[in-house]
């Protein structure tokens, strides 16, 4: 069989086995120089010695002792030794390695074994005590079954729910332990609690909303569904929150204060977090070569997962992995067909992107609309308090998240057909059709928002009195509160009510059923993206909400912690992993860009609510104040003369300035130092490539310097002294060699025999 | 031979400890999986050596496509065939969490080479995507794609361009390789 290389020309197969047995480029100093890089590769020496004798094994080597010595030497002359476990060798191998270090350590003085010895002793504890901490990680067990059974595409999605958990149980505990705990404990401290007095004007009227007399039963189911009614005067809402300040014997503890920094405190707390699990993804995806989206390399060698367990699991995946590598090779050929699009193609192209993209505007406007609509109607129906019907109550109080609901559910569908006509690249496609859903779903939140304000701030004959539309809302901010609290909700029951409702009698039909149309439906696909936008909406409406409904993140908590049960259950009894892959890196660095950006969409109601929109009169800690924010400005100027002026010297002007153009030096600095070594970079790679060539030309020099019998070495040479005159001994061993290979086209066939171990430049 | 933990000693175990990067935990794990293996071992409990097939009745070796590379890359004995306890230790160490990435590089380079003659060259290349897809006709690459596919491999990682790729190349090209840590791993 003629072997081509990657130039296409024939190897000739005596050249090709000629270059199997160079021992000589294990003499290359380039190689040498190999050796004495402490973060070098792997591969030892040793190996190479003993490899030259056995035909291909890689066990201990029992040959080239000399050499093991001599290494091992010149390592320990060196500062600090890998541990041994890092070293890629035989467990016995490690253990003469480990016997060796040791005895050479007690040739050390005394103080430097002691110094090793509690080195040793310090990393086993640390190494104990992570060990302890990572059994007590939640649902460690599930999701190694999962992983085992569907890879690390569907883990990811379950680690983040984890991570979701984990975040507002932090969020609850910090509310909780201070603006809660102080109230709680205030009584049973001799703490003193002042309450906001009611100051009689017309602002300060908040009607009990509890209901009285006799209450039938279904009411209560609406009022623990809609916040209303018996919940709303209770911790569970900001209204409930009248206190003032609680003095303890031994100093102020101001609540108003505390709820705001609470407040800044939990957004600040979920960026650095967030930013932090993102850190290295993007890392990752910075190193990775810009220009190409796909790098084939990443997808054969690190594809298969090796944690798959279950064999249908692993069918699945490789026929995924074929799936992918298709619509990889395809969408090269893609590339390149789209490179060779005529004019009146991309005019065509254009135009129908055009039309489509102002069809999707469209189409968002008016679920907008119906949102903003839908909002305002609630809340006319809630305010006229009319009574027809327990269920039309019910749809009345939650027609935002009904209607919202249902857009999210209709708009994706028509962006994955609309995307299909629009002739993008398949991996594009992906992305902008994910963009889109992002888009709406976290947009209809703030729609919603804005229809809320607009009622709020809007009186009907000229600017409001008290700053906000007191006689619809005496407490508005409690409104806000049931308002997220009835998107929380809902969004929990339309999650378990789709698992219960719609997957577990499809799987039935598709199961049971041989008609036509259960075969075109399928089984359900477990489709992450979707799954994903669901529980970074839910993430959005929490983090909008904890300031109106202090419970929130606790109601999340518990919320998240059913539905990761809920979607294993789905997972395990229902569905089958998609057969679209999805990278389990990149997902990574997926879910956490969407959940930054809830994030940042859901700082603006806050901000705004907190320092724009005045604040109720009649309830809440800051009756006493025309903002929220007053707080702050009110507290610092009853700080000391001098970190007051500290404060304000830091938020002046002049220390902003200098501050921004600071940056601004230090990023273009950094840009510029990034631009340079991309340069090296370049650089290096053509020199590889220059060197690769040079190697061979000067051993194909050297092979025909050999043909004549007597011993003759070119100046070129790095290596002068080796006896080459046995042409004989084309060893039938094959020599691995880790570092160099040359599969060049040698024009002759190459005979050396191995160098005398003891040559110049070999160690 | 029993199965039971207590079989390890203490300094044996904390030997074990530091030769690889399992814990105390997963070593015990590993160690009564081992000693079912052997039990089920056909030719008596008194071979401290497993042979290759018994090895391969581990739901975690079972569906994988590499199986039968890894027990002779991890085997120490003559004929490559069978895995003595410290074997598997070794290997549960460099498939484990928290191995560094050099060990797993340059285990992956020798699973992957399928000739074992240091190098991966076309033909490695071309059986490691057939591993990947599945050996039947209809799930391999047609042959115009699997040369479009190696010529972008070599493309991506030939870094002295002479048509294979090296260690070094490998071990460059999987440090850019976002999903390698995660996907090689196995835990028992």
């Amino acid at each position: 069989m003629q072997r081509v290389d990657v130039t296409g020309e024939p190897v000739p197969i005596t050249a090709r086995i000629g270059s199997l047995v160079n021992p000589l480029l294990d003499q290359l100093p380039s190689y040498q120089s190999l050796l004495y890089r402490r973060k070098s590769s792997t591969s030892k020496p040793k190996r190479r010695g003993s490899s030259r004798n056995r035909l291909g094994s890689f066990g201990s080597g029992k040959s080239g002792v000399n050499t093991i010595t001599k290494y091992e030497e010149r390592q320990n002359g060196q500062t600090l030794q890998r541990p041994v476990r890092e070293l890629p060798r035989t467990m016995a191998e490690k253990r003469t390695d480990r016997d060796q270090r040791l005895k050479q350590d007690q040739k050390l003085s005394r103080w430097t074994q002691r110094r090793r010895s509690t080195h040793r002793y310090l990393k086993r504890l640390r190494e104990d005590a992570q060990e302890r901490l990572n059994s007590l990680v939640l649902w460690r067990g599930d999701i190694h079954l999962i992983e085992g059974m569907f890879g690390t595409g569907i883990l990811s999605y379950f680690s983040f729910l984890r991570f979701l958990v984990m975040l507002n149980l932090l969020i609850f505990l910090l509310m909780f332990s201070f603006v809660m705990l102080p109230i709680i404990i205030a009584p049973h401290t001799e703490g003193n609690i002042t309450y906001n007095q009611a100051d009689g004007s017309k602002c300060s009227v908040y009607p009990n909303s509890a209901r009285r007399g006799l209450v039938i039963f279904h009411e209560h189911i609406t009022d623990l569904l809609s916040g209303g009614g018996f919940l709303e005067q209770t911790y569970l809402f900001y209204g409930y929150y009248k206190v003032d300040a609680v003095r303890f014997p031994w100093f102020n503890y101001n609540l108003a204060l505390a709820y705001l920094l609470v407040t800044i405190a939990y957004i600040l707390l979920s960026l650095i977090w967030i930013v932090k699990r993102s850190a290295s993804g993007f890392k990752r995806n910075l190193i990775q070569d810009v220009d190409r989206f796909q790098s084939f390399c990443n997808k054969v060698f690190a594809g298969w997962d090796f944690c798959i367990t279950n064999e249908n699991a692993g069918k699945l995946k490789r026929s995924s992995l074929l799936y992918e590598l298709k619509v990889n090779l395809e969408e090269e050929r893609i590339k390149q067909k789209i490179a060779d699009r005529s004019r009146t193609e991309k005019c065509r192209i254009y135009a129908i992107r055009l039309i489509l993209n102002i069809f999707v505007i469209a189409v968002l406007a008016a679920c907008f609309y119906s949102i903003y609509w839908a909002t305002i109607f609630s809340q006319k129906a809630q305010l006229d308090q009319k009574k027809e019907n327990f269920m039309v109550d019910l749809i009345y109080e939650y027609l935002p998240s009904i209607v919202i609901t249902l857009a999210n559910f209709i708009t994706p569908l028509l962006f994955c057909l609309i995307i299909n006509f629009e002739d993008y690249s398949p991996a594009f496609e992906i992305r902008f059709t994910l963009m889109r859903c992002v888009f709406m779903r976290l947009t209809s939140i703030g729609v919603l928002l804005f229809s809320l304000w607009s009622q709020i701030t809007k009186c009907k004959d000229g600017p409001c009195d008290c700053g906000y539309n007191h006689l619809l809302y005496s407490c508005w901010e409690t409104r806000v509160g049931q308002e997220m609290y009835k998107l929380t909700v809902f969004d929990f029951i339309i999650i378990a009510a789709v698992t219960i409702f719609v997957e577990f009698p499809r799987k039935l039909i598709v199961n049971y059923c041989n008609c036509r149309l259960a075969q075109w439906w399928g089984q359900q696909e477990f489709a992450i993206p979707q799954n994903v936008l669901e529980i970074v909406y839910g993430q959005t409406i929490c983090w909008i909400g904890t300031f109106y409904c202090p419970l929130l993140p606790a109601i999340c908590t518990i919320k998240y912690f059913f539905i990761f049960y809920i979607k294993k259950v789905s997972l395990m009894n229902n569905c089958r992993p998609a057969t679209r892959p999805f990278r389990a890196s990149s997902s990574n660095f997926f879910f956490l860009v969407v959940l930054l950006i809830g994030l940042a969409l859901a700082c603006l109601p806050v901000l705004v609510g907190i320092a724009q929109i005045n604040c109720s009169q009649a309830c809440g800690p800051f009756v006493n104040y025309t903002v929220s924010w007053e707080v702050v400005p009110r507290t610092v100027s009853e700080l000391p003369i001098g970190i007051r002026s500290l404060l304000f010297a830091l938020a002046s002007e002049a220390c902003a300035v200098s501050l921004f153009v600071i940056t601004c030096l230090v990023m273009f600095y950094v840009i510029a130092l990034a631009g340079a070594h991309k340069r090296v970079i370049n650089q290096l790679r053509e020199q590889l490539v220059l060197e690769g060539r040079d190697k061979r030309f000067l051993i194909e020099k050297l092979c025909q310097a050999q043909k004549p019998p007597t011993v003759w070495s070119s100046p070129s040479q790095p290596q002068p002294r080796t006896s080459r005159d046995s042409r004989g001994s084309r060893g039938s061993s094959r020599s691995p060699s880790y570092h160099t290979s040359f599969s060049s086209n040698y024009n002759d066939a190459m005979f050396l025999a191995h160098a005398p171990p003891h040559s110049s430049t070999h160690v | 031979m029993g199965a039971t933990a207590s079989q390890l000693g203490k300094d044996v175990l904390s030997e074990y400890q530091e030769l690889t990067f399992l814990t105390k935990q997963e070593i015990l794990l590993a160690h009564k999986r081992f000693t079912e293996l052997q039990s089920r071992d056909s030719r008596g409990n008194l071979n401290p050596r497993v042979p290759t097939e018994t090895i391969l009745t581990l739901p975690e070796l079972k569906s994988n496509p590499f199986r039968d590379r890894i027990c002779r890359v991890f085997s120490t004995s003559e004929s490559k065939d069978g895995l003595t306890f410290e074997d598997f230790l070794d290997l549960l160490s460099a498939f484990s969490d928290s191995a560094t990435l050099e060990i797993k590089s340059h285990y992956a380079f020798r699973i992957f080479d399928f000739d074992d003659d240091g190098t991966l060259d076309e033909n490695d290349l071309k059986k490691l995507v057939n591993c990947l897809t599945g050996e039947t006709d209809d799930t391999r690459l047609t042959p115009d794609e699997m040369t479009q596919l190696i010529r972008n491999i070599l493309e991506e990682s030939d870094i002295d361009k002479d048509g294979t790729v090296n260690l070094s190349e490998f071990q460059h090209v999987i440090s850019r390789s976002p999903d390698f840590v995660s996907s090689f791993k196995i835990v028992l």
